[in-house]
């Protein structure tokens, strides 16, 4: 039972939008990063897909980009509670990316310049649910939103869009990536809001 | 009883306040008992909960400002921001007396504890002092001599938190060095005229890079950018620089 906070009356506005329980909207775009903002060179940027042994797919930047490239327009919902609406990205669908990959391993790490990871289940970066996005609301991605390149998986928590990835390494079984072993939950649903490892 | 939700760790806890205490003409410290609170390491955050009498409520999380302490007793400071929802409440209407729903301590990453005997280089910029005030306190309730330095980057001299005590803090003993550096406008007679953090300030008030210092740095997303460019410029290991960053409307301090 929640205790009623004398005099607090919050803010609603007629015909509020469903946000994710424990939300609320923003207009700017917040920055939530672990370190210094890594520098990467383009012509030194390459993405790959390992299966723990051997890698099975490699690009470099402009092979990457002769990708068929898909726009895309979504909602975002950060851990740290802050949720932005109708953002507009330009990216390489995993769809694409995973066409060629034979592969019976479920879950995926995806590893970033800086060092960076983060784990997610193979079923949720395919079908429309995931991209690789290097443009954002026209432009190229500013390297403090993870440019040149960053994950996109909007129906998780943002922390699993990785900034700044270098490639994705295909698992067996699931296992925590740099938030979820501080923490954090092991898959992030905001509707659900699991925020932590002990919700 | 309230706070009954079993989640673990992460448990909504009611505290009362106990403090409060305007640091600034917009920031005030809020001091919080929670009965039953598992402790804390400095850099950990809170959620704070307000619930309205229809059950509305808005969830915000604020960094604790005070060092670990045994007795249940946490503060946080708030900014206020002029569009905010929650932060309005927190430093103009809550009284001493009124309960307030919290949970954590949560995050395991920006923190700092005196078991580390490396020397500390602590950059803030504005509110985000507070997570960094915590580790100065911690260094100091355990008794710690390590190293410290701390560049405290802020509008104007008004806008300083906790000058008192960091002005104690910096005149002792194994002393926290202090360096302020002002943005818009300079107390009289400043050697330094206001202006943006820049090389010369980094070399001047940081640990210089052969000392392998641990970097902590906070505050809004462009400073905290900036600065940490900066200490990189000047030598010092990404590797051994964290940071959090919040977002001109992201209450998360």
């Amino acid at each position: 039972m929640a205790i009623i906070s004398r005099g607090f009356a919050g803010r609603r506005s007629a015909g509020e939008v469903k946000l994710p329980p424990g939300q609320y909207l923003t207009t700017d775009f917040p920055v939530l990063s672990a370190g210094p903002t890594p520098r990467i060179s383009l012509d030194r940027w390459e993405f790959t897909i390992d299966d723990g042994a051997n890698v099975i797919q490699r690009w470099d930047w402009n092979s990457f980009r002769d990708l068929p490239r898909e726009t895309i327009t979504v909602d975002l919902h950060c851990v740290t509670r802050w949720s932005k609406l109708g953002t507009s990205w330009e990216g390489i669908s995993l769809d694409t990316l995973l066409a060629n990959v034979k592969t019976d391993l479920s879950f995926a790490m995806f590893h970033s310049y800086g060092d960076y990871t983060t784990n997610l289940p193979l079923k949720d970066l395919l079908n429309k649910q995931a991209w690789i996005a290097f443009k954002y609301d026209g432009t190229d991605l500013a390297p403090e939103h993870g440019g040149p390149a960053r994950l996109l998986v909007p129906h998780l928590y943002l922390w699993k869009s990785a900034k700044w990835v270098k490639g994705m390494t295909l698992m067996q079984h699931d296992k925590p990536g740099f938030w979820e072993g501080l923490g954090y939950h092991i898959y992030g649903d905001p509707w659900r809001e699991q925020r932590y490892s002990e919700e | 009883m309230a706070g009954t939700e079993v989640l673990g760790r992460v448990t909504w806890r009611s505290g009362k306040v106990v403090a409060l205490f305007d640091e600034t003409s917009s920031a005030r410290t809020i001091g919080i008992v929670v009965p039953d609170w598992p402790g804390h390491v400095a850099g950990q955050h809170i959620d704070v909960r307000l619930t309205a009498p229809d059950g509305y409520s808005a969830v915000r999380s604020y960094s604790i400002a005070s060092a670990p302490s045994s007795d249940g007793l946490i503060e946080i400071t708030v900014d206020r921001l002029p569009n905010g929802e929650v932060s309005p409440y927190l430093t103009q209407q809550v009284m001493v007396g009124d309960e307030l729903e919290v949970r954590g301590p949560i995050g395991r990453w920006f923190v700092w504890s005196p078991e580390q005997v490396g020397p500390v280089q602590l950059v803030a910029g504005g509110s985000g002092i507070v997570p960094l005030m915590a580790m100065i306190r911690s260094r100091a309730s355990a008794g710690s001599t390590v190293p410290f330095r701390l560049l405290y980057s802020i509008r104007e001299p008004g806008a300083i938190f906790y000058r008192d005590e960091l002005q104690t803090l910096s005149s002792q003993g194994d002393s926290v060095v202090v360096t302020y550096a002002y943005t818009r406008a300079t107390p009289k007679d400043w050697p330094r005229p206001a202006g943006r953090i820049n090389r010369e300030l980094i070399d001047s008030g940081t640990w210089p890079a052969n000392l392998q210092a641990s970097s902590y740095v906070c505050g809004p997303t462009s400073f905290v950018e900036s600065a940490t460019d900066l200490l990189i410029a000047a030598g010092q290991d990404r590797e051994r620089i964290r940071t959090e960053r919040f977002g001109a409307t992201g209450e998360r301090k």
